[in-house]
């Protein structure tokens, strides 16, 4: 079991207040994300859910029974640190069998447990090895498995794949929702990366400036931004933003149109421009359209086999279906 | 640029330092070594030009057959042992408290350092006539408050004494090398321990102590080598009586008290294989924490 609640929680570090009141509901079992921008307050809202922060006022249950003042290691949670944050002088068995040894387990049980998480994560090879000897994608799930074998209500994640190279990152994102499918357990997850969050998530809740913008499935968020925030956050490349005439033509402020809802070609279409920077990816191309009088660039998704240049003219039009349109004040028109 | 010419090169400019290097450790060394072979008693008419007759090995016998040697051994290791044993333990808490943030934690670190800066002699003096004077001592004082009689500390615990004399100069170094270490935790492994459920006890004995071990392992080496040359605070206060006097005391006093330099430098060559069975324990134990 592990459904956390968050009951108009804040945080305030002198006269800062970095979490303004927040209501947030995670169910059990859920893998939930927090993204945000660097310094939106995502980690620290992490950290006041492991217990490692105070909170400044508001209250946090965990399974329905009040949370706000456990010491973090009686909330029955697992935090992966950024850092991984293994203990260097032991070995990865030692390392995983710390918190069983702190909960005063007998010597085989702890060896048993330790076994079963080392095969669940590839790492019986490795256990007599000190983490120093690991490579980044095994001090991982190293500090996976040190979470894994305490068997936690929940599990925290704390940017943990933000130090790994980017083929072990897709990698490990594989094995970390696999786990999740596997365990059944909650998971929350904080990351700047949109794609992770895109990705991995059951329920993703965007945050900015220390208060929740949207809380929705993936594809919630990207079907329906609630602003222009998380229209812009959510989805790669961003969406277009165009302001002016051509939004008014729709009784909006602002209209939203993302890059793979655009179709290009050589001669119709109601938006024209100068192609700029062409980004090949093989399966897909980017254009950055210059000179379209909408705004200052328009990216467009377009197949791979599309082969405009640098300085063609094209054409472009875009799905009126799938136009997103906001008000002045930067909120979500229906 | 050639690697062979740079290398040359190198070499010639650092000459002159090795060479300096060399003559200061080798000539003393050399003549220690001669005298030691020598029958030298100044007052008795020996010098150097008149030359000295050499003696063979009877200065090394007579040095290590007096009944002073072996408790002068036994004196130093104590004095040692015990210093370094109070500013460890009690530098790695000192160290500990002054990683806590609290008010005028800046000027509080200046001033625990500040021991470290007083001369031997001086604070040595200090101590004996100010904290440990049977009559007029501020210790003689407190007792007195509380109705007991004085301890004429530097007779009646000598040896404690000077233990207590060079710890309290030596915890600035060992706290000072300790609060670094301690600092550079990485704060996430304290707070993963936490979480994992270590109370503070438990995190400070599986996470901070083995952390600092390479440094205690320096605080020891280093130390130790100085430990092991003490000699103004026992010349100060007890003047090598009441079981204070130490290898590097008996060889003064053999030298200088008794002129006779010949086993004076026996003592020093005895002085030096000690000291370097130290060095090779210690060596032991410092690359084994070290290669880590």
């Amino acid at each position: 079991m592990g459904q956390i609640t968050l009951n108009q929680v804040t945080k305030s570090f002198g006269d800062v207040e970095v979490i303004t009141p927040l209501d947030l509901t995670i169910e059990d079992g859920e893998f939930a994300v927090f993204v945000g921008p660097s310094g939106c307050g995502k980690s620290t809202l992490l950290r006041l859910i492991a217990g490692l922060e105070d909170v400044t006022s508001g209250a946090i249950n965990i399974d329905g029974k009040n949370a706000t003042n456990v010491p973090p290691a009686k909330r029955g949670l697992a935090m992966v640190f950024q850092s991984y944050a293994l203990y260097p002088h032991m070995s990865v068995r030692k390392n995983i069998a710390f918190p069983l040894r702190m909960a005063g387990l007998d010597k085989a049980e702890q060896n048993r447990r330790v076994e079963q998480a080392a095969a669940v994560l590839n790492l019986t090879d490795y256990l007599d090895r000190r983490p120093g000897q690991l490579s980044g994608g095994q001090r991982q799930r190293v500090a996976i498995g040190r979470a894994i074998v305490r068997e936690p209500a929940a599990f925290l994640f704390d940017e943990p794949l933000s130090n790994l190279d980017a083929a072990l990152r897709v990698g490990m994102r594989l094995e970390i929702s696999e786990l999740h499918k596997r365990l059944n357990t909650t998971m929350i997850y904080v990351t700047h990366d949109q794609v992770e969050a895109m990705t991995m998530a059951d329920k993703i809740v965007v945050l900015n400036a220390g208060h929740i913008e949207q809380v929705g499935s993936p594809l919630d968020l990207y079907r329906a931004p609630r602003n222009l925030f998380v229209a812009g956050f959510i989805g790669s490349p961003k969406m277009n933003f165009i302001e002016g005439a051509e939004a008014e033509k729709l009784g909006a402020h602002t209209i939203g149109i993302r890059p793979e809802h655009i179709a290009v070609s050589e001669s119709d279409g109601p938006w024209s421009g100068v192609v700029g920077v062409s980004e090949h990816l093989g399966s897909d191309t980017f254009f950055h359209v210059h000179d379209t009088g909408l705004a200052d660039t328009i990216a467009v998704r377009a197949d791979g086999e599309v082969g405009f240049r640098h300085g063609d003219r094209i054409h472009m039009t875009p799905r009126a279906d799938v136009i997103h349109k906001f008000d002045a004040q930067g909120m979500r028109l229906p | 640029m050639a690697t062979q010419h740079s290398r040359s090169a190198a070499r010639l400019m650092m000459a002159p330092a090795v060479v300096l290097l060399l003559g200061w450790m080798l000539v003393p060394l050399t003549m220690t070594l001669f005298f030691s072979f020598k029958k030298y008693l100044p007052l008795r008419g020996d010098s150097l030009e008149r030359g000295l007759d050499w003696v063979g090995f009877a200065n090394y016998v007579r040095f290590i057959g007096s009944s002073s040697f072996w408790p002068s051994v036994q004196a130093t290791l104590i004095i040692v042992g015990g210093v370094l044993v109070i500013t460890v333990v009690l530098g790695v808490l000192l160290a500990i408290l002054l990683d806590q943030p609290f008010w005028g934690q800046g000027i509080v670190r200046i001033l625990v350092i500040a021991p470290f800066f007083v001369m031997p002699t001086v604070s040595a003096l200090v101590w004996k006539n100010m904290f440990m004077d049977p009559v007029n001592g501020i210790l003689a004082h407190l007792w007195r408050f509380f109705g007991a009689e004085p301890v004429s500390w530097l007779s009646d615990a000598s040896v404690q004494s000077i233990i207590m004399i060079v710890s309290w100069q030596w915890l600035p170094f060992a706290t000072l090398i300790l609060l670094t270490a301690v600092q550079s935790l990485d704060s996430e492994q304290l707070e993963a321990a936490e979480m994992d459920g270590a109370s503070p006890l438990m995190r400070f004995w599986h996470i901070i102590l083995p952390h600092l071990s390479r440094a205690i392992t320096i605080v020891i080496l280093i130390q130790t080598i100085f430990l092991l040359s003490i000699f103004a605070e026992i010349f100060v206060t007890t003047g090598g009586s009441f079981g204070t006097r130490t290898l590097t005391y008996l060889i003064f006093q053999r030298v200088v008290d008794s002129q006779n330099i010949g086993l004076g430098s026996a003592g020093g060559v005895y002085a030096i294989i000690l000291a370097n069975i130290v060095a090779i324990f210690l060596m032991r134990i410092v690359g084994k924490n070290l290669d880590r």
